[in-house]
C-alpha cells in the first residue's frame, strides 16, 4: 500500500490537513484584522461613559449617540461624536 | 543606544524563553553587551533555562520598588561575561510594572548594554503589554500550528497599536518571524503548515526556522541554552538567527526532511 500511497500523495496536496489549516487561518485572520482596523476596543465603553455623563444634564436615548474613530491618513486620527438631542417639548 | 528586542508570541509554550536564552547568549558570544529580562512576573523561568536559578537574590520587581539596585539584581552569566540576566519575581504582584517604572529601568539598562532582550509572558495581559511597550524590534515566536499562528497575528496587532512607537507615531516596531518546533517531515506529508504557509498568513519577514529537536529539552534539563550545543540542529539554527539579527544574509537550513532510501519509500518505513 505504501507504493500506492506514494503515487497518490502528490495529487492529494489540496486535501491535506495542513492545507485545511492554512485555509481556515487565512479566513479567521483576515476577519480578525478587519475588526481590528475598524474600531479600537475602548469605543463601546467610551460610548457608555459619555452617555452616562450626558444623562446628568439632558435626556438621551442609547441610539442618540454615534461615535466614530477615523484615520485620516498618517498621524491624524479624528474622533467623531454625534449627539442627537430630543425635543424637550415633544419627547419622542 | 541599546536595541530593545521583545520575544513574544501570544500563545504559551511555543519557545519564547528558549529563544530568548539562545538569542541572549548568541549575541553576547559575538561580543555584544546583552541583558535578558524576564517579564513573566510570578512565573519566573528564564533563570532555569539559563542555569542561574540558584544565584537569584533580587529581581526585577525589587529594582522597580527601590528595594535593590540594578547592580544587585543583575546576574552575570558564568559562561559569557558580557551577558546579564534580570530575573522576574516569584511573587505575583500584578500591578508592580507600569510604563513609567519599566521605562526608567530600561533607560538605565540602555546606558550599559547594547541589547536588551525582553522575554514576554504568554497572553495579552498587562505583563505582555509591558514587555512589548518599549520595543524597537519584536521576535514573534510561532509554532506551525493553528492556535499559535492566530495568536501571533493578535500580537502583531498589539505591536502596531499598543506600543510606545505606535502611540508616539514613530517608525513602527520591526517585526521578525521565528518559526519554532518545525518538522520538515510532517510538512512534506501535508500534516503541518509549511514556512511559506505561515509567512503567507502573517506577512512579516522570516528571521529563522528552528527544527523540532531533542536538543532543546536536553538543553533546558541542563540549564545550558541550546545555542551552546553547537552540534545540534536547533543550536545551528539559532546561530543563523543571530547572524541574521546582526545583518548578515544566511541561507535557511533544516527546511527539508532527510531523504528516505528508495526501499523504505516503496515499502513504507
Amino acid at each position: 500500500m505504501a507504493l500506492l500511497d506514494y503515487f497518490l500523495r502528490k495529487k492529494e496536496k489540496q486535501g491535506t490537513t495542513a492545507s485545511k489549516a492554512k485555509e481556515r487561518l487565512q479566513i479567521i485572520v483576515a476577519h480578525e484584522r478587519n475588526n481590528r482596523n475598524k474600531q479600537p476596543d475602548y469605543l463601546p465603553q467610551l460610548t457608555e461613559d459619555i452617555l452616562n455623563v450626558l444623562r446628568k444634564y439632558v435626556q438621551v436615548s442609547d441610539k442618540s449617540l454615534s461615535i466614530n474613530l477615523d484615520n485620516k491618513g498618517g498621524e491624524l486620527n479624528v474622533l467623531e461624536l454625534n449627539i442627537e438631542l430630543q425635543d424637550e417639548n415633544n419627547p419622542d | 543606544m541599546a536595541r530593545i528586542i521583545v520575544v513574544t508570541s501570544g500563545k504559551g509554550g511555543v519557545g519564547k524563553t528558549t529563544s530568548s536564552a539562545a538569542i541572549g547568549i548568541g549575541l553576547a558570544l559575538k561580543g555584544h553587551k546583552v541583558v535578558l529580562i524576564d517579564f513573566d512576573i510570578g512565573l519566573r523561568n528564564l533563570d532555569l533555562i539559563m542555569g542561574c536559578e540558584r544565584r537569584v537574590v533580587y529581581d526585577f520587581v525589587n529594582v522597580i520598588n527601590g528595594e535593590a539596585t540594578l547592580n544587585q539584581a543583575l546576574i552575570k552569566d558564568k559562561r559569557v561575561s558580557s551577558l546579564s540576566i534580570l530575573p522576574a519575581s516569584q511573587t505575583r504582584d500584578k500591578d508592580a510594572l507600569n510604563k513609567e517604572n519599566v521605562g526608567k529601568v530600561l533607560e538605565d539598562l540602555g546606558e550599559r548594554f547594547d541589547y536588551i532582550i525582553c522575554d514576554s509572558p504568554a497572553g495579552i495581559e498587562a505583563g505582555a503589554m509591558m514587555a512589548l511597550y518599549y520595543a524597537d524590534e519584536a521576535i514573534v515566536t510561532t509554532n506551525p500550528e493553528v492556535s499559535s499562528v492566530r495568536d501571533s497575528d493578535r500580537i502583531l496587532g498589539m505591536l502596531a497599536s499598543r506600543s510606545r512607537r505606535a502611540e508616539l507615531g514613530l517608525e513602527p516596531i520591526k517585526e521578525h518571524l521565528l518559526l519554532t518546533r518545525y518538522s520538515p517531515k510532517r510538512v512534506a506529508e501535508g500534516e503541518m503548515l509549511s514556512v511559506e504557509d505561515v509567512e503567507d498568513i502573517l506577512a512579516i519577514p522570516l528571521l529563522g526556522v528552528i527544527p523540532e529537536s531533542q536538543a532543546v529539552l536536553k538543553a533546558s534539563n541542563a540549564g545550558e541554552p541550546v545555542i551552546l550545543d553547537t552540534e545540534s540542529d536547533a543550536g545551528k539554527a539559532y546561530q543563523d538567527v543571530i547572524d541574521r539579527l546582526l545583518g548578515e544574509t544566511v541561507e535557511f537550513r533544516f527546511l527539508v526532511a532527510e531523504k528516505k532510501g528508495i526501499l523504505s519509500r516503496l515499502f513504507g518505513g
